[in-house]
């Protein structure tokens, strides 16, 4: 445990790249196997999920505290992080622990889970009095399933192919999907012999940057092709080994929650692989993603559902074929085998992405404008002669999203943030005019610089009309244009609507709060932009 | 009747007219120490510590009326016998102790009971009445040991001058900066500093603390010049085109407030150093309880946890408001230090 809350320390105490990258190269040049395997799970955001109920794991620590539970509730609301919390005001520790992570956690973390509730205790009591106070901190945030660094899965793939000599792109296609954190797996990761499979492994998906500039800078139009971009869901579909897998971006396995797609996988020769938006489909256009959330989370998918929200994968790129990768392709080579492979099937759930035909940049523009009426967030901007890369990088895959709805509201209710924003009132809540009264119409917590946060903060804590738990209501005063992407009748919202992507595009400090927008002025860009979507 | 009372200038003893750190000017102000949320401009007569004195002359408008007294040197105002004990907070920090018809309060002002070379150390005080601050009124806030943190800020310091990288050590221009100072190993490299603490550090001279020798980071310094170097600046200063001679370096803080990770990767630190100038969870119960006091005020940070705590203790305890209001985000800009450091000029 010692060396891995050291690399932890290492990582959270630099702001260089480097630096980081040199913490995980002697970390994964020392450590043994089994803790190594380990480690590239947590620092792959791998958690375990509720190993002790967290209520207990605050009585516990209060009472190792010998504090009250309120002011243990008191010192959360100034840290924010729970497992943060427990290590500050337990008493100070002697011991530290050389025991290694693999035992820490096989042993004792994942024995946790299901456990008696008085062993747990003791367990936990234990673990708090062996760890000194950066390790204990370590093993709180494993505990709570709150175990995040400052280092990307591509930092840590990079120190990994430092270390090994595999290349990153190997590395980072043998992480995807699902695998068990023994030393056995992080020998297969690490060995040079780079012609290993797994049938259900997903390859990384090529991530696209948001488009600032204006698509000119981008040089021949003839040299890109356009496509609607869909608000769904990203998904891989894969058919290999007479078996088909469908996975998130989150490289989580969605086995058996859109059957339909998968039934429609089954159509496509072994040894391939689409990527593609899983989307709400009918009658050649998307439904709104308020519709999708229906699917999203279901475990058990009924015939009802499946006829109210019919699910389709909208095609856009093909990544292997008969077996073969073929991501080294040009785009347009790929686009073309995709076409003719899905021209041959009759799957009707699986559908070809169109490219929105474009001769230049303005009309490419014109049809930007029309994308929110047709469901769409705007275009993805993709070149012609790009391979299918890694990860999010810069150059061949833009996103160029239609300007957002904005409306101006009113800060109504504040509440404090967690993690880096713990103890200044980042959260809010926002209204907007209904005659005399101010309704709850959307909560936002980002789009403002760290100065205009703190003002908030300062006019939050001047202003505060009454405190319901963390929550405070503030005296109506400032006024915030909000920013969304999508706009809907909700019968689950006070304001009877519901926004999606909401965030602060601009502080109106020239305008006071009477000014804010009323609900008869949202109702009509409801009205106006929704018009299809009502269908 | 109260001795004390709070107004809109500020805490007021009617008994003896005068006001302790009032935030407008007023006739007769007692002043705990030169902090400019205690030590506002434009009263008519100050009265400070003797060791203080300098600090506030420094702080205060020109040819301001100041009146040292030493500590435990009782002063006669008007009806009441005033005296000043030090509270450990900067140089010259004083408890204001009140006596008036054998009724006695004490104002702790800001405070700590850990040791401080640049400064008298903390004295308790007895009394029926005691205000107290508590800017780091919870659990959580528990010090590690001075010798501690100073191992750990030389050990970054070396280790950046190995790489040949600047250090950038962030802390209040006033008290803090000498502090900090006073606990560097000079073997490891050149210490400079920026305008706001060379001033300041100039006083402590005078007034007669040791600080290893320090070199003003002005204008025309050039990058070179401070490869391996430790740079003491307020905060602030580190997002200042000032900070940007440095070249590569690594920045850190030294505040209270970074025990919790969150406030240091709020401000993007490298790295943040526990070191405060106020008393930790523990050692302000243990304060408050070696005064003997009947009755405490509470002021200046987590007012509500402490009063609750000591009145589930059987204390009679309430909370009195300041104008700087001790919350947080708040008391990070304010209490700990000064909002001056910020407008100090760059040169």
């Amino acid at each position: 445990m010692k060396r891995f809350a050291g690399l932890y320390r290492a990582l959270d105490e630099t702001t260089s790249t480097n630096e980081k990258v040199a913490a995980l190269v002697a970390y994964f040049a020392a450590a043994p196997p089994a803790d190594a395997a380990w480690a590239v799970h947590f620092l792959s955001g791998r958690r375990p999920k509720r190993l002790v109920a967290s209520g207990n794991l605050r009585r516990w620590a209060a009472a190792g505290a010998g504090i009250p539970d309120w002011l243990f509730e008191e010192s959360y609301q100034a840290v924010g992080d729970l497992a943060e919390t427990i290590t500050l005001v337990l008493p100070a520790s002697v011991g530290s622990s050389d025991l290694p992570l693999a035992q820490w956690v096989e042993e004792r973390l994942l024995r946790l889970r299901g456990e008696d509730v008085d062993v747990q205790r003791e367990v936990m009591a234990q673990s708090w009095r062996e760890l000194d106070t950066h390790e204990r901190f370590v093993w709180n945030k494993l505990i709570t399933g709150s175990f995040r660094v400052g280092a990307s899965q591509q930092l840590v793939t990079r120190a990994l192919a430092e270390v090994s000599g595999v290349p990153e792109g190997v590395l980072s296609h043998r992480l995807m999907g699902s695998w068990e954190p023994t030393p056995e797996f992080f020998q297969r990761l690490m060995a040079p012999d780079t012609r290993d499979a797994d049938a259900s492994r997903p390859y990384p998906f090529l991530l696209a940057h948001p488009l600032e500039a204006e698509p000119a800078t981008l040089g021949d139009p003839g040299d890109w092709i356009a496509e609607w971009k869909w608000d769904g869901i990203r998904a891989q579909l894969i058919r290999r080994a007479g078996r088909t897998f469908l996975w998130s971006r989150g490289e989580e396995l969605l086995a058996g929650r859109f059957p339909e797609v998968e039934d429609a996988g089954a159509l496509l020769p072994d040894g391939t692989v689409l990527d593609g938006e899983l989307l709400p489909w009918v009658d050649g256009a998307p439904l709104p993603f308020a519709q999708l959330q229906r699917r999203i989370g279901r475990k058990t998918v009924g015939r009802k559902i499946l006829d109210d929200v019919p699910v389709v994968l909208v095609a856009y790129d093909l990544m292997e074929e008969a077996g073969a990768d073929i991501r080294s392709l040009p785009l347009q080579e790929r686009r073309r085998r995709l076409a003719a492979l899905l021209g041959t099937l009759s799957a009707g759930r699986l559908i070809l992405s169109t490219a929105v035909p474009a001769g230049d940049w303005e009309a490419a523009a014109a049809a930007r404008l029309s994308a929110r009426e047709r469901g769409a967030e705007g275009l993805m901007l993709k070149r012609l002669s790009s391979p299918y890369g890694v990860g999010r990088r810069r150059g061949d895959w833009w996103k160029w999203k239609v300007d957002p709805l904005t409306v101006d509201a009113v800060l109504i209710y504040a509440q404090a943030g967690s993690g880096k924003r713990a103890g200044l009132f980042t959260d809010y809540t926002f209204g907007i005019w209904e005659g005399s009264h101010l309704v709850p119409f959307a909560k936002a917590y980002t789009g403002l610089t760290d100065e205009e946060i703190r003002k908030v903060d300062a006019f939050v804590r001047r202003n505060t009309l009454e405190k319901f738990g963390p929550v405070r209501t503030v005296k109506p005063e400032l006024v915030f244009e909000l920013a969304f992407e999508g706009i809907q009748r909700s019968s689950r919202h006070k304001s009877g609507i519901a926004v999606r992507f909401p965030r602060m595009a601009r502080w109106r400090t020239d305008k006071k709060a009477e000014e804010a927008d009323t609900i008869e002025t949202v109702r009509e860009l409801l009205d106006n932009v929704s018009g299809k979507e009502q269908a | 009747m109260s001795l004390l009372r709070l107004t809109e200038r500020g805490l007021y003893c009617e008994a003896g007219d005068f006001y302790v750190d009032p935030w407008e000017p007023v006739d007769r102000a007692v002043i705990t120490h030169a902090h400019s949320d205690h030590a506002t401009w434009g009263s008519r007569a100050y009265l400070t510590s003797a060791i203080g004195a300098g600090v506030l002359r420094a702080r205060l408008e020109p040819g301001s009326s100041i009146r040292g007294v030493g500590y435990g040197e009782p002063v006669e105002l008007t009806g009441t016998t005033v005296s000043l004990h030090p509270a450990g907070h900067i140089l010259g920090s004083s408890q204001v102790r009140i006596e008036h018809r054998g009724e006695v309060w004490v104002v702790s002002g800001d405070y700590k009971t850990d040791p401080d070379p640049t400064c008298t150390p903390f004295e308790p005080v007895r009394c029926h009445t005691f205000i107290t601050e508590s800017t780091f009124g919870l659990p959580i806030y528990r010090w590690p040991s001075q010798a501690e943190v100073f191992q750990e800020i030389n050990a970054w310091w070396r280790a950046n001058a190995a790489l040949g990288k600047t250090c950038l050590l962030l802390g209040y221009a006033l008290g803090k900066a000498q502090r900090l100072l006073a606990g560097l190993d000079p073997t490891i490299g050149p210490i400079l500093t920026h305008g706001a603490v060379e001033r300041m550090t100039a006083v402590y001279r005078e007034a007669g603390v040791g600080l290893p020798p320090t070199r003003y980071a002005g204008a025309g310094q050039s990058k070179a010049d401070a490869t391996g170097a430790i740079v003491i600046a307020p905060p602030g200063a580190d997002a200042s085109l000032w900070s940007r001679r440095f070249g590569d370096r690594s920045t850190g803080f030294a505040s209270g407030w970074m025990i919790v990770r969150g406030a240091r990767r709020q401000r993007s630190l490298d790295r943040g150093f526990a070191l405060s100038d106020h008393v930790d969870w523990h050692s302000l119960l243990a304060a408050i309880e070696a005064t003997g006091a009947g009755e405490v005020w509470v002021t200046h940070g987590f007012t509500g946890p402490v009063v609750r705590w000591l009145q589930e203790r059987g204390v009679e305890a309430k909370a009195v408001a300041t104008r700087f209001e001790g919350e947080r985000a708040e008391v990070t800009e304010t209490s700990e230090g000064e909002l001056d450091a910020y407008a100090a000029p760059l040169v």
